[in-house]
Formats: C-alpha cells, structure tokens, sequence
C-alpha cells in the first residue's frame, strides 16, 4: 500500500537528511529511527513523522515521497493530509531551530571538555603527592627536608602552570569557525595521553608494590609538572608563535564594487586566515552601501534592453535536449549572444557620452552642497562656546551640558546636513540621533568643525557606525580545499556575507637574498666639470 | 676627427683668414670658442666624440669679421696662426687668438662636412 511505503521511507531518508545537519546528533537520530522500525514490526502504527525533516531539505523529501503513480493517488495537499502539523510539532521545530542556528551546543561542550582536561592536569599531581599518605601511611618514609623543598618548587611551577593556561586558553571566543581549531585538537590529545601514560606508570609501579621511598614519588611528581610546562611552551609556539612570521600576502577584493587591500598572513588554516581578514575587514574597508550601485545596475539594463533577438525561422533552442540536438540547440544560442554582441559594439553607443557628463553634473552638484554644509557647521559651531571656571559663579542661568548645546546648534546645519547626505547618497547609514550624539562627543572633546565633518564628508570603515550595521554578521566560507589545511601559494577561496562576498588570493612572499655592499666614506670624492665659453 | 693615444691626428681642413676688427680698444674676431683640455668634453653640443676636448666655434657674431671670413658655427679650430689649438686649455686658446700685435688671424678648421666632401669626389672617381 502506498502509505506504508511511504512510512518507510520516511524513516530510512529521514535519518539521511538529518544526518546531515550535524553530526553531533547523529546517534541521538539513528536510536531514534531503529526503535520506530522495530515498533513498526510488531504492529502496524501510523506514527506521525518526526519533527526535524520537515525543516530541512524539503527538496529531499519531496522527491521521495513521489512515487510513480503519484498523480493519481494524491490529490491537492490540504492541511489534513500525512504532512499535518499538531501544536507540539511547531514548537519542536521552533526549537530545533533555535539550537541548530547557533552553535552554541558545540561551544559548550568544548568548553566543558576542555575543563574537565584541566581539571585532570591539575589535580594529577597533587594526587600522586596525597595518595601515598592516604593508601599506605605506615609503610611510607619520613619526608625530609629535600623532599619538603619539592613540595614548595611543586606548588610553585602548578600556580605557574594555572596562570599561564588561563592566560591562553581561556580567552573569550571572539569567533564560531566551521571546523576545530586542529593545533588544539591535537595538543589536548597529546595532554591526555602524557596525563593517561604517568598514570599507567604511577598505578603499576607505584600503587600495586607500594612504594616506600616518598622522596621518589614527589621527584615523579614535580617531573610530571616539569613536563606539563614544557607542553604549554609547546602550545604557546605552535599557537601563537608560528603564525606571527608573515610568509603570504593576501589580496582581498569585494565583489560589489572593487575594494581591494593586501594584508600580510603568516601560517595559518584557511577558516583562521579568513577570521584575520573578516576582522581586518571591518577596520579597513569603507562602509557597503548599496546605493552606490544603482547606477551601474541601470546602466546594464540598458545594455540589455537595447537589442532583442528574433528567430526568424521558427527554430526552438529548448534547453534540456539530449544527444546530438542538444548541441544544435546549444549552437543557436552562442550564435544568438555572438549576433548581439557584434551588433551592440557595431551600434553607435553614446552611453558614454551620458556617463560622462553625468557624473561631472553628479561630482560639481556634491562639491556644491559640500561647500554650503561646510559653511553652516563652521557658523553653527561660532554660536556654541565652552564656559570658563569664573564665569560658572557668574552666569549659572544659561549653562548646557554637551547634549543640549548639540540639540541647540543642530537646526542650524541639520538641513544643509541632510541635503549633503541625500547628494551622496548617505542618508540610510547616520540617523539624526546618532548625528547629535556625535556632535555633542565633538563639542565636549573641543573639535573643529572640519573634525566633526569628517564623519560625514567620507564614507569611514564599518566599525564606525552604529552597531546594526556592523554587529557580527553570518559569514560564509567557501572554499575548494579544506578550510582546515594551510594557506599555500595560490589558495582561493570566498567569505560570503548577505550583500556581498570578499574574494581572497594569496600569494606566498618571495625568498628575499640580500647581499651588503661596503662603502667607505673617505670614497666620496667630487671634481669640478667646467663648461666656459669666452667670447673673442 | 677622434682621437686614438699615439697616434696623429689626421683630418681634412679648410684655412680661414679672419682679419680682426678694431672696435674701440680692442681687437675683435666675432666669434666664441668653448672646449679645452680642462673643460668638460661631455657638454659640448657640435662634437662627434663626446670626449674631444680640442676647441669648438660655439657662436658667431653675424657680420663680424669671422663671419664674413666664412667661419662656421660647430668648427673645431686645429691651429691658430701655427700654434697648435688640439691639446690647449681653454685660456691658452683664447690667449693664442687674442694676441694684441697682430691683426690676422689664420685659422686651420675642420668641420664634418669636409670630410664627406673628399669622400664623394673619391667615390666619383673609383680609378683614381
């Protein structure tokens, strides 16, 4: 029958697409599906379908639930066909949803491995130190003063060791990379083996024969912290120390409208390469506005539209065609955009000429509301004066804080302002709240009025505007190598934002042989060229 | 017109008699000279080989006596009155031309010109 079909599918090609989410739920998923399968033999039980699928890839699901003769079994879905939806259902999804947008089930618990790691160093040694004591008091040698120096160099080099981790370690995530950090991965597995194998030792030769030579057990403890310092300085270099040698110039392009900047990267994975240029980003690059493209687009659209292709006899270019049409098809085509390619460059184009003046009308109409802006902040800013101490005990009945005297002098400039940022297209980034605030920061830190004007006058980096605009956006990245492996000479990959996308090459930095050249200062020697002409 | 160490210096010249023309006090000839042994050879505008030092006529005054003696501009001054002009210092050859005792000066000069000239009527006749 086809709804038992259908039910089975459902399960098998759900655990499928959810798999594909994250792997971390994985398992969770698989004991899931295999307790539906064995209740579906005992009986038959029409079970509504799990909530995850119908979230993700319902391209997926939809071709699967197709089945041959589809059209004649299904009709129009109504909302109380097998795709329903109860209460519970939509805040199952609402919930899934909130847990796979962040990835805030992987940080923690990468968190809480890593401390119970640390957990585990620390208390090591303080454990072979205290066992002893504890299993075997009796039998245990009287520690003597070398024995108690240990004790002192051990409490010592563990708060050393507590320092110098949480200095390094425990930092605040400033990012959410797709992969794990591989250096880190690799160093906590090396801890933990080191932690694992002195145990082993400690359990085997020490704790079964019980050991009476105490001095011999705090001597294989302070080794023990020895060699966890040796490790940190280990991580210290191959965290930190590796990458700050530049070896690749970057080039980073924005797609929209061209931006280009070069950066200097030293060794690292590409997901953390792009995290170093997403924040050089932000500091670098002038701000995205969308509104400085609308030319360009139009532009283009009139390309387009100018020309037009009629097919005079009758053939069709379908696009899926199979076989040897498929070639004629795709024939017609280039020879239709090589038609329109060599008639728009043969037509006498004078966009050009409309370019031309255009702008210049665009670039001297700016300079204009450019230059009467600039006059209205100058006069606006004569009218404000900063009280001196004495004349505070004079005249208390006019004083202002910074706040009031900007919502004082801002009428005066607020319409030449307004003009000035329409002209360049400007008006969405600043809005009238944020530009008193800045003019009462200005007027408090005693700056010009060019200074204030700076903010206005040049399209600044996107740290400098409000914090919708530049709150830590959902970036992609996409790449054809692995975004754990190294950059390399010719690595290409995007950084795909909502709006936009940075294109990024590297290049590796050449050998540099340099050779000196000796100069001996007595050598700067100079004669006289003369050059006369007597008259005779 | 270069000049190789060791060896003498052939070239074709013309004489040109200038008689010099009294004009109030002194004695002039209408022309300036530029070049010397040590003067900077590299500067000199009308010489072929940018390290010949000898003495160049760098300007002629027009109707002086020079002129009218048919001296050119860019000549090389070989020997003034006999006295050798191709290994002199710049004063020394001013000295030479500038003497007050005598009213002619009779110049040998060469100029490139005369060269080609002796070369075409070689060619012209090949048997001779």
């Amino acid at each position: 029958m086809d709804t038992e079909s259908t039910y089975s599918g459902y399960s098998y090609y759900s655990g499928r697409s959810r798999g594909s989410h994250r792997h971390g739920e994985r398992s969770r998923d698989r004991h899931k599906s295999r307790s539906k399968d064995s209740r579906s033999e005992k009986s038959v039980t029409i079970n509504t379908p799990p909530a995850e699928p119908l979230l993700g890839d319902t391209a997926v699901r939809g071709e699967q639930v197709q089945d041959d003769n589809w059209g004649e079994t299904t009709t129009a879905i109504t909302g109380t066909s097998e795709h329903s939806l109860s209460q519970e259902d939509i805040v199952r999804i609402t919930k899934d949803l909130e847990d796979s947008v962040g990835l805030d089930c992987r940080r923690y618990f990468t968190r809480t491995l890593a401390i119970i790691l640390g957990l585990l160093v620390f208390l090591t040694p303080l454990a072979f130190l205290v066992l002893p004591h504890i299993l075997w008091p009796d039998k245990l040698q009287s520690c003597g003063t070398a024995c108690e120096g240990l004790f002192i160099s051990v409490a010592f080099k563990l708060l050393i060791l507590l320092l110098a981790v949480w200095a390094l370690f425990f930092r605040p995530a400033r990012a959410g990379l797709p992969r794990v950090y591989v250096f880190r991965a690799l160093l906590a597995v090396l801890v933990l083996l080191f932690v694992i194998s002195y145990w082993l030792f400690y359990g085997v030769r020490i704790l079964d024969s019980q050991d009476e030579n105490y001095q011999g057990i705090v001597q294989y403890a302070v080794s023990l912290v020895d060699a966890l310092l040796f490790i940190h300085y280990l991580a210290i270099v191959l965290l930190e120390l590796r990458q700050l040698q530049p070896c690749y110039s970057v080039c980073v392009t924005r797609s929209t409208d061209g931006e280009t900047r070069h950066y200097n990267l030293g060794q690292l994975s590409i997901q953390r390469a792009a995290l170093a240029i997403i924040e050089h980003y932000y500091c670098d690059f002038p701000v995205h506005n969308p509104a400085l493209l609308s030319a360009s687009k139009s532009r283009a659209a009139k390309h387009l539209a100018g020309l037009k292709v009629y097919n005079v006899d009758g053939e069709f270019p379908a696009a899926p065609a199979e076989g040897p049409g498929n070639n004629a098809a795709a024939g017609i085509a280039h020879s239709q955009s090589r038609a329109m390619i060599a008639a728009a460059a043969r037509r006498r184009d004078t966009s050009h000429n409309e370019l031309y003046y255009e702008e210049a009308e665009h670039e001297r109409r700016v300079r204009k509301r450019r230059a009467r802006l600039v006059v209205a902040v100058e006069e606006a800013f004569t009218h404000i004066k900063r009280m001196q101490e004495e004349e505070q005990k004079k005249a208390p009945g006019d004083v202002m804080d910074p706040r009031e005297a900007a919502q004082a002098i801002f009428p005066s400039m607020a319409r030449a302002l307004q003009k000035y940022l329409r002209t360049t297209k400007q008006q969405h980034c600043h809005s009238m709240e944020s530009i008193q605030q800045h003019l009462a920061f200005c007027i408090t830190n005693n700056m010009t009025p060019k200074a204030f004007l700076e903010s206005y006058l040049t399209p600044g980096p996107t740290v400098q505007y409000s914090r919708d605009f530049w709150r830590a956006r959902q970036w992609t990245l996409i790449s054809e190598a692995s975004v754990t492996s190294g950059l390399k000479d010719g690595t290409i990959f995007l950084l795909k934002c909502v709006d936009f996308s940075l294109v990024v090459t590297s290049k590796k930095i050449p050998y540099i042989q340099m050779s000196e050249e000796y100069i001996d200062p007595k050598s700067h020697k100079f004669v006289l060229r003369l050059q006369s002409e007597t008259s005779v | 017109m270069s000049f190789v160490p060791g060896q003498p210096v052939t070239a074709v010249v013309e004489r040109v008699e200038i008689q010099k023309l009294r004009q109030g006090e002194n004695l002039i000839l209408g022309f300036s000279i530029g070049g010397g042994i040590d003067q900077d050879p590299g500067q000199n505008p009308f010489s072929e080989d940018k390290s010949d030092k000898g003495i160049y006529v760098t300007r002629i005054s027009p109707k002086g006596p020079a002129d009218l003696a048919g001296l050119k501009m860019g000549d090389k001054i070989m020997q003034v009155n006999g006295w050798d002009m191709t290994m002199v210092t710049h004063d020394q050859a001013r000295k030479k031309l500038t003497k007050k005792r005598e009213d002619v000066v009779r110049l040998l000069v060469t100029r490139k010109s005369l060269e080609e000239a002796v070369k075409h009527s070689k060619c012209s006749y090949p048997k001779h």
